[in-house]
């Protein structure tokens, strides 16, 4: 099994200008995972599913996650002039990340006994920006999996060969599984 | 008739009864169940139908697979918003006269889903439930209950009088709105909420 380091330069010595950012993980499941540029990412699965000491021939799970804006609090040391004298000084500053939404991609290597390898893609923002490029070319076990993230994240995939709701129904408006999606109304509420 | 006297003539070799009751008991021993089931209740359907349950000791074994030959609809598990209107429409295409069994938590209320984004909090929100029969899911035997409960139920009912069933009241509806998809939710009228009733059952 290559290192998430070994598979970057592969990547990179083959597709060069191709970003690839290892994204750890901390949680005591430590499976780290490849951020892919958007711009590129299906030039990249086709190397990882085509090249001959990786051979990413399997992606056995597609997912969503979305990741809402949040304010981070950090304190940062601050120089401050204090009577006259020049006072180092922590000041709690508020900072806020753009929220966006993201697919989870696990790949194995059937022909070589290997994986799982995680890719991830993210969009822009989570309202207007939402397009990824679609891996159901390369892996056609993509194509529901990724019917499942639009309906139920609103993520564009472009290139997917039939992109439709697949859970909700036709006209349904809203993607459930969005951290700020209410249910409508209180209409079923019964006493 | 007297109870006794009735019992006391039956004895003698005289069976004595009245239409209503005979017209009554031929309908509660003969419930015919939709085949039909929506989850993991659905189970338990089957084992209360199956030979060591045996539902055919009430009468209850014919599972239809056509609703035009069906007078028992068991609403057996969780009903999504997504198979809502199909389960009404079901309804709709069964004749007179014809029951309802809410069977499990999901049936009833929603159960644990009831917070979903997908799940139908209880099919009494568009049909009219006969019998409800809690758990999660239930056991056979409580299905059985819920079966006994409802023949008891057809055996109480008056074929005269304003108190007359359902199918015998020709202003009395026989179909149900079936509840059509919106943007965000299952529109269309629903049944208001059920009077209290004394439980006839305990």
């Amino acid at each position: 099994m290559h290192t998430l380091e070994e598979i970057i330069a592969r990547v990179a010595a083959a597709l060069p200008g191709a970003r690839l950012e290892i994204v750890p993980n901390n949680s005591p499941a430590r499976q780290p995972s490849l951020l892919l540029e958007p711009g590129r990412a299906v030039e990249i699965a086709t190397f990882l599913r085509d090249d001959p000491q990786l051979r990413f021939d399997y992606a056995s799970n597609v997912t969503g996650v979305d990741w809402p804006e949040k304010t981070v609090r950090e304190k940062v040391k601050v120089k401050k002039i204090v009577g006259g004298m020049e006072q180092e000084a922590e000041e709690l500053v508020e900072r806020k990340t753009p929220g966006f939404l993201e697919a989870v991609y696990h790949l194995y290597s059937m022909a070589l006994g290997q994986g799982p390898l995680i890719l991830r893609l993210r969009t822009a923002d989570r309202s207007g920006q939402v397009a990824l490029p679609s891996l159901t070319p390369v892996w056609r076990s993509c194509e529901f999996q990724e019917r499942e993230i639009f309906d139920l994240f609103g993520v564009q995939f472009q290139g997917h060969p039939d992109l439709r709701r697949i859970l909700m129904w036709d006209n349904f408006a809203d993607h459930p599984m969005r951290k700020d999606y209410a249910p409508a109304g209180d209409q079923e509420a019964q006493p | 008739m007297k109870q006794e006297l009735q019992n006391k003539l039956s004895r003698q070799g005289v069976l004595l009864t009245s239409v209503e009751e005979l017209y009554n008991w031929g309908r509660k021993n003969s419930l015919w169940p939709l085949q039909f089931g929506l989850a993991c209740c659905a189970i338990e359907m089957i084992a209360a139908s199956m030979a060591r349950f045996d539902m055919a000791r009430f009468g209850a074994e014919v599972f239809r697979p056509s609703p035009r030959q069906a007078d028992l609809l068991i609403v057996s598990g969780t009903v999504t918003k997504k198979m809502a209107p199909q389960v009404v429409r079901l309804y709709n295409q069964m004749p007179e006269p014809k029951y309802v069994i809410a069977m499990g938590a999901c049936a009833i209320c929603g159960g644990p889903f009831r917070d979903g984004y997908n799940v139908l909090r209880g099919i009494d929100l568009y049909l009219p439930v006969d019998i409800y029969i809690p758990g999660c899911p239930p056991r056979p035997e409580a299905l059985l209950d819920g079966l006994i409960a409802l023949q008891k139920k057809i055996a109480a009912q008056s074929l005269t009088g304003p108190g007359r069933p359902r199918h015998l009241r020709a202003d009395a509806p026989g179909e149900y709105p079936v509840p059509q998809f919106g943007a965000h939710d299952l529109v269309g009228p629903r049944l208001p909420a059920a009077p209290e009733t004394p439980d006839a059952h305990s």
